[in-house]
């Protein structure tokens, strides 16, 4: 019965103090912007500049030279982007192949210690994973695995591995076991069971995961740089390598290259993500 | 009989998770073990401190510095994130949190070696920034400095975080209970008042979480202080590559790397003991 009084009182009171308020949001809003959009303005710049000395507050001549030179089929950047993309398409195999079986085993409650090993496979994300990884490249130095593919593709799995695992997890749990339950008393075997009916229904979420597996090992830096260095050379490896050298027209473009698929993944992903589901991750 | 197939489930469930354990083991925990043993050791197996009073002597202004950017991009982290959070739960204009919400997650899947790459041209002495303030009157082309070296990376870090951890904690103010800010706002407490006395104490342990991961990440990170960073003093990663690709040492970057798991470590059973007491507390 208060209720309503008190919000029009509530409303009326607020009508004073709303307009600076609204314009500091929006003040706030629009600063946050510029912070978000200026540093990938930048780079937008810089993909399409010719020659920008210090004094000019904008390039002072434009054109498509050094998009040429990169999409030029034996240039350096189409060789690394195949090998980026032959990479991250071998590390999501690995980490479904190895993660579907063991999101489906912890997605079961009975699971004895699933909380042991759902933290086992958070620990590759909870130390610094340089040192972890100077010493892979170390080991994968015996094994004659350093600077090869496989290693590069260890290395990026292990990285992936968590994302895969605990998203499968999830996707696993949100399946109905009584359809499993059902297929199995009509008599199916527990491998058609799994493949006819409770693999499609985790589908949309292993997609997910693949997903994430695949940009994650698109954008990996350090691990690459330690056991891929000098005979792998990724999209990441030859950004840096190019920035280093002072050569940012090939820099910029290669970072559009691997911020593309990131910020579409970012936008698709806007509808179905909501900061809720968080809250829910790993229960 | 019912004791056997549950059995036989249970070998068959941890048949199913012995590939993933394995390569966590072989590929994360040896390795991960094997630095802790280098770090400590000498070639011959004894056990030594010299390595890590070495990292000390060569390396205690750069462990420093690695704390100084760690703790203010974190504390500069959380301001922001609480803040932009708070205007997404208790900001009345729905339009203009809708737009908020949006633009706080582009930068949310972009690598970190990108947003090197846009700072080390944005931030430097004729990068957009710069141009920006020139061409609004607020400097002269000659006042201009370049952001490249501590502040370069305590931005991008921020930059690169902010999105992750709003995310986290205003998923959990979005999983409050929503009557207790109504019943708050009712009594008349002003918002400001509702986030600082009911919302945040309740999202301590979520802040506390996203806090804890930015900093393993920041301590992770090797490209950004590679390009944004000046030289000296540079941040223990960079100093590790170094130790490593020009010496070939590894005792001295395990022992690096052990003090780096001792920050993130301490910063952890900080955030872990603030819990606890406030639990005791309550």
């Amino acid at each position: 019965m208060i209720y309503p009084h008190s919000k029009t009182l509530l409303e009326k009171f607020n009508v004073r103090s709303f307009r600076p308020n609204f314009w500091l949001q929006c003040l706030f809003i629009l600063l946050l912007a510029l912070v978000i959009f200026g540093p990938i303005m930048n780079l937008l710049i810089w993909t399409v500049t010719e020659s920008w000395y210090f004094p000019h507050a904008l390039p002072s001549q434009w054109g498509f030279k050094y998009w040429q030179q990169v999409f030029n089929p034996y240039s350096d950047v189409s060789g690394s982007l195949f090998t980026s993309l032959l990479i991250a398409v071998l590390t999501v195999v690995v980490c479904m192949i190895v993660s579907i079986p063991a999101g489906y085993a912890l997605s079961k409650r009975s699971m004895p210690l699933r909380v042991f090993w759902m933290l086992l496979f958070l620990i590759p994300q909870a130390f610094p994973n340089l040192t972890v990884y100077m010493n892979i490249a170390r080991l994968f130095y015996d094994f004659g695995l350093n600077g090869t593919l496989l290693g590069v593709v260890i290395v990026h799995s292990v990285h992936g591995l968590m994302f895969s695992i605990w998203i499968s997890v999830a996707a696993f749990s949100s399946t109905d076991p009584m359809l499993e339950r059902a297929s199995r008393n009509l008599g199916a075997g527990p491998f058609y069971t799994f493949f006819h009916i409770v693999l499609p229904q985790a589908a949309p979420g292993l997609i997910a995961s693949c997903i994430f597996v695949f940009l994650e090992s698109l954008d990996e830096f350090t691990g690459t740089f330690f056991v891929g260095s000098p005979n792998i050379s990724t999209l990441p490896l030859l950004l840096y390598t190019a920035s280093m050298e002072g050569n940012y027209q090939i820099a910029s473009i290669t970072a559009l290259i691997l911020l593309v698929p990131s910020i579409l993944f970012m936008v698709i992903i806007h509808k179905f993500m909501k900061p809720e589901m968080l809250s829910k991750l790993g229960k | 009989m019912r004791q056997t197939t549950s059995r036989n489930l249970l070998k068959n469930h941890l048949w199913l998770i012995a590939p993933a354990a394995l390569m966590v083991g072989i590929f994360f925990l040896y390795p991960l073990c094997f630095s802790l043993y280098s770090a400590i050791t000498l070639d011959n197996g004894a056990f030594t401190l010299s390595h890590l009073h070495k990292a000390f002597e060569l390396y205690s202004n750069d462990i420093l510095f690695t704390i100084v950017i760690v703790l203010s991009s974190v504390v500069i982290l959380a301001v922001l994130s609480v803040t932009i959070a708070a205007l997404i739960t208790l900001s009345p204009f729905r339009s203009l949190t809708k737009t908020l919400g949006f633009l706080y997650r582009l930068p949310l899947f972009i690598p970190f070696i990108v947003t090197a790459q846009m700072m080390r041209t944005f931030l430097a002495k004729n990068g957009l920034m710069n141009n920006a303030f020139v061409a609004s009157g607020l400097l002269t082309p000659m006042d201009t400095v370049s952001f490249l070296g501590w502040s370069g990376i305590i931005i991008t870090f921020v930059w690169k975080q902010l999105a992750f951890s709003t995310l986290l904690i205003s998923g959990a103010m979005a999983a409050l209970d929503d009557s207790q800010i109504r019943a708050a706002r009712n009594l008349g407490a002003s918002r400001l008042r509702i986030l600082f006395q009911i919302i945040l104490p309740q999202i301590i342990p979520t802040l506390g979480v996203a806090m804890v991961l930015s900093i393993v990440t920041m301590m992770s990170v090797l490209s950004v202080p590679l390009m944004i960073g000046t030289g000296s003093p540079t941040m223990m990663t960079a100093d590790m590559a170094f130790r490593i690709n020009s010496y070939g040492d590894y005792h001295v970057a395990n022992a690096l790397g052990l003090v780096s798991y001792c920050i993130c470590a301490g910063l952890a059973w900080f955030y872990l003991r603030q819990n606890l007491k406030e639990k005791g507390a309550n």
